[in-house]
């Protein structure tokens, strides 16, 4: 174990991996949400209830999804980075905050859109929506903490630990969030997820949600390299100005 | 446990030296829910109605407010290094200041909260319940804020960024206490949202000051 | 295709959520390619200096 992570350990490693996984990861992220695309506008079919206005499920879902997924990536490279001090996890981590708050934003504004019709408000205390943005102030609080440190190297420790401590908590949120809604039920039986989800639903569901897991890849890598790069352009420039006084 | 109770002691003085800072969280409690009326207007029936929201989520920020304080004195005049070095485990340690900072913000709240409850036409059935929550909800809000504390403390600006780390993960605190309260004021049990403060403390108790410690240690380097 | 685009009547919010989805996926993506190449660019160009100051340095620097 402690091998294969030594073997990707190697910055250069990894650059020259990543060089090989970019391109594909970015033409297969093209190809998967073409077909999700396809399937979800023109193939799956209207809701009895919801109309055509179901269709926003098919970013909605998968985005809330990546949401949590990217979350927890960060909190097992944080842990990784803190338990076994392996130099990529903190890079890792770092990059994919971005991402991750991205994906919650889109499915904040793609659950308000799909909520207004349905429910007459621009916002729903629904407990899916109001765990996202729970979620997506957590994502917030670790990009401002890493930012706020002018030691790189202090504030990547300091979010990892808050990364860790915030993932403990996504959960009790979410119960909390969930025994919360129950308390205050809304007026309207129609649950966000629709009644039922059969395979013409499921299909692109899973297609979007695979072609956007992708998408995070592929950005993970470009905001890696990023970040090593940076890491390189900083030793040579102090280098240089060591070199000229 | 004499260790323990030193830095407890030491932090309580300190506070009373200080005196005007828990003064001030607490007169930011009372004036803050005082302002609810003005705004809402003083229709009993519907300031009674949001009145358990408007006392926990303002005794929340009230909380919050005096967290800045918490290490950050200790790491100015460097005594958070002789702290670290003390023969106690630094979670220990963080687990007495914490202790120090629920009696001199917390338990003053508490105390408050009766008060409060009165200027907010509270129904009189939620009384008992609204302390036995906050007994049990405040010291969570110190321990989760010890965390927010001890990352933020070698930061210049740390006290803004306390809040923004913090606020979401009072969140479960505030649903359950507002919860407990609303039952009671219903003729409900409370005991289920009771139940849950407990264990978001017995929970806390030992991950929170664990936490912080790693934050603190972090912040020595 | 008229009825395509009116999603049964509830063009107003698919479209834009589709928009929206597509918007800030192609931002966080177009900022972190940006960024990776203004600091490509940046290294090379460094390294450029860096090689044509070594030349100067190994002709007055044997002492």
């Amino acid at each position: 174990m402690s091998s294969a992570f030594h073997r990707f350990a190697n910055p250069a490693r990894f650059m020259r991996y990543s060089a090989v996984i970019l391109p594909w990861s970015l033409w297969i992220t093209a190809a998967l949400i073409a077909v999700g695309l396809y399937l979800a506008l023109f193939v799956a079919p209207a809701d009895y209830q919801q109309g055509d206005s179901v269709r926003i499920m098919f970013v909605h879902v998968p985005a809330a999804w990546m949401a949590l997924f990217v979350y927890t990536n960060m909190a097992v490279a944080s842990a990784v980075a803190l338990i076994w001090r392996h130099p990529l996890a903190h890079i890792a981590a770092h990059g994919s905050a971005p991402i991750g708050a991205c994906f919650t934003l889109i499915a904040l504004v793609t659950g308000s859109l799909w909520g207004k019709p349905m429910w007459g408000t621009w916002w729903v205390w629904d407990a899916r929506l109001t765990s996202v943005l729970v979620l997506f102030f957590l994502y917030l609080g670790y990009i401002a903490l890493a930012d706020a440190f002018d030691d790189g190297a202090k504030g990547a420790k300091a979010a990892a630990i808050l990364a860790l401590v915030g993932f403990v908590n996504v959960p009790i949120i979410k119960f909390s969030v969930e025994w919360w809604n129950t308390l205050h039920q809304p007026a309207s039986v129609i649950k966000m997820g629709g009644p039922s989800i059969h395979a013409s639903m499921l299909v692109p569901l899973v297609i979007m949600a695979l072609g956007f897991t992708t998408f995070f890849v592929a950005v993970l890598i470009l905001r890696m390299r990023a970040a090593i790069v940076g890491a390189k352009l900083r030793t040579l420039q102090i280098a240089l100005i060591e070199r000229g006084a | 446990m004499n260790a323990f109770l030193a830095i407890v002691r030491r932090d309580l003085k300190l506070a009373f030296r200080r005196g005007g800072d828990a003064a001030n969280v607490v007169v930011f409690f009372i004036l803050t829910v005082t302002l609810f009326p003005f705004g809402i207007g003083p229709e009993a029936a519907i300031l009674a109605r949001v009145a358990p929201g408007v006392i926990w989520v303002v005794a929340l920020l009230a909380a919050m407010l005096s967290l800045d304080r918490l290490f950050r004195d200790d790491h100015d005049d460097g005594s958070l290094e002789v702290l670290v070095l003390s023969p106690l485990p630094l979670e220990v340690v963080v687990m007495a200041k914490c202790l120090a900072h629920w009696l001199t913000t917390g338990l003053l709240l508490v105390m408050a909260a009766p008060l409060l409850a009165v200027v907010m036409a509270m129904d009189g059935e939620g009384f008992a319940t609204l302390l036995a929550a906050m007994v049990l909800g405040t010291p969570v809000l110190s321990l989760i804020g010890a965390i927010g504390a001890a990352l933020t403390v070698g930061l210049r600006r740390g006290g803004v960024l306390i809040s923004l780390l913090v606020l979401p993960l009072f969140i479960p605190v505030l649903i359950f206490g507002v919860g407990a309260v609303d039952a009671a004021v219903y003729g409900l049990t409370a005991k289920p949202h009771l139940l849950m403060l407990g264990g978001l403390l017995v929970l806390s108790l030992p991950l929170a000051p664990w936490a912080a410690a790693a934050a603190l240690r972090l912040s020595l380097e | 295709m008229n009825e395509f685009f009116a999603m049964g009547g509830y063009a107003a919010y698919v479209w834009p959520a589709l928009a929206v989805t597509a918007m800030v996926m192609a931002g966080i993506y177009i900022q972190s390619h940006r960024a990776l190449h203004a600091r490509e660019v940046e290294l090379d160009a460094l390294q450029q200096a860096r090689a044509e100051a070594e030349p100067e340095e190994s002709h007055g620097a044997e002492t």
